[in-house]
């Protein structure tokens, strides 16, 4: 579906025409090996612990999520309606995989799973999250993180 | 998401993005992004499938190995229900069959009958909580009756005030109807055969077979005629899916609308 040429034309002339930030150059961090990374997840999924307050049309602020949630306390409040929601009421690793990603510290792939992770709604423009971003950033430097997965919905 | 790995990057933190919008990843140029040829909502490609999302999960991470970039790579593994979609469409059925409400269904508002449909999902809906152990219904922390009733009040002469004082009663109104759509989803992924189920035919029974779907659609035209902007801009781009409404919102010319960026 994510494949541009099995969408309806709306569809893909809507995805296409979406403005985008722009960023002249490409910073680069070179992380240590994978093996002593400690990994957090960013989440644009809208996804909150049960009980937050839900994000709204033009959000640009974060929800913090865990690394110890229980998979009954995250639910989703993503303005869009054009995304499926099916998978992640089957499953909530298929948007936010933290299950998948202790499993890959548990043998060793990765050092560790960061304490928190942290998710925003990304139906709104991205440039307008720039401080939150940078806000989070200084928390996972703080949680000894040293590279950080970023899921889209 | 691809903008977000730039802010991080130049924090410190090394970053690999999954990328479900392969030219949108082009454009932005993050440090490492590994598209993913899966839809919309199903960034790891396949739920209840472990293995399939460790495949998914490695190849994002091993990108951290690069030497230098931007990296943009492409997944190969495609999800096996695009083979089932193509195959299979339309071949799935909803097995949960609603029985005719009591008294005269003609006697009955639209209201009425949804409430009724909502009750009649509810050993479904539980047998599907019992089996996963959890459900992602909730975010409008009404139970489902109140988000059901609170919808369903929007259809009568008077739209109601929001059922929350922290919010206001077009959020409130959206959230009420994702947490109704989770909820017959939740219900119909309970069923006997929803193996076979992809997520358009899950959707297409929601959107044309159930009265909930009859009211959601009636509630657009409400929402469309309302004086609240949010109102507004909810029936047009977020209550029905574009792909339900054929197009995009009520307008095809639409690139911004009132949320400064479209609503993907």
């Amino acid at each position: 579906m994510a494949r541009l040429e099995r969408l309806p034309d709306f569809e893909r002339e809507y995805l296409l025409g979406l403005p985008l930030p722009e960023f002249p150059t490409t910073a680069w961090v070179t992380p240590p090996d994978l093996a002593r990374c400690r990994v957090a997840i960013v989440s644009t999924a809208g996804l909150q612990r049960r009980g937050d307050a839900p994000f709204a049309e033009n959000s640009a602020d974060y929800r913090v999520i865990p690394g110890d949630i229980g998979a009954n306390d995250l639910v989703m409040s993503h303005i869009s309606v054009n995304f499926d929601r099916s998978g992640f009421q089957q499953d909530l690793n298929i948007a936010f995989p933290l299950d998948r990603l202790k499993e890959l510290a548990a043998e060793g792939v990765i050092a560790s799973v960061a304490d928190y992770h942290y998710a925003f709604m990304g139906a709104t423009d991205p440039r307008q999250m720039e401080s939150g971003a940078r806000h989070v950033a200084g928390m996972m430097k703080v949680d000894q993180v040293n590279a950080v997965i970023l899921v889209p919905v | 998401m691809s903008a977000l790995a730039h802010y991080f990057e130049q924090e410190g933190l090394a970053t690999t993005t999954i990328a479900l919008v392969r030219p949108h990843a082009e454009r932005i140029r993050p440090p490492r992004a590994l598209w993913v040829p899966f839809e919309l909502g199903r960034p790891l490609g396949v739920p209840n499938d472990p293995a399939f999302q460790r495949r998914v999960l490695r190849a994002a991470l091993d990108l951290l190995r690069r030497p230098a970039g931007p990296v943009l790579e492409d997944y190969p593994e495609e999800a096996p229900e695009e083979a089932r979609r193509e195959e299979d469409e339309g071949g799935w059925a909803c097995a949960i069959s609603f029985a005719p409400p009591p008294g005269d269904p003609a006697a009955m508002t639209l209201a009425e009958r949804f409430l009724d449909e909502v009750r009649q999902l509810e050993p479904w809906y539980g047998l599907g909580l019992e089996r996963r152990g959890r459900t992602t219904v909730g975010a409008s922390g009404l139970t489902v009756p109140e988000a059901a009733r609170y919808i369903g009040a929007f259809l009568g002469a008077e739209p109601p005030a929001s059922p929350r004082a922290d919010i206001g009663a077009g959020l409130a109104l959206k959230l009420a109807c994702e947490d109704l759509r989770a909820y017959y989803f939740e219900s119909a992924l309970a069923q006997p055969g929803q193996g076979r189920a992809t997520s358009d035919s899950i959707s297409d029974w929601f959107w044309t077979e159930t009265v909930a779907g009859e009211v959601f659609w009636a509630l657009k035209e409400v929402c469309l005629k309302s004086g609240d902007p949010m109102m507004v801009a909810m029936g047009r781009y977020i209550l029905v899916p574009r792909k339900q409404m054929k197009g995009v919102g009520d307008n095809p010319e639409f690139s911004g609308g009132s949320f400064g960026v479209a609503p993907r």
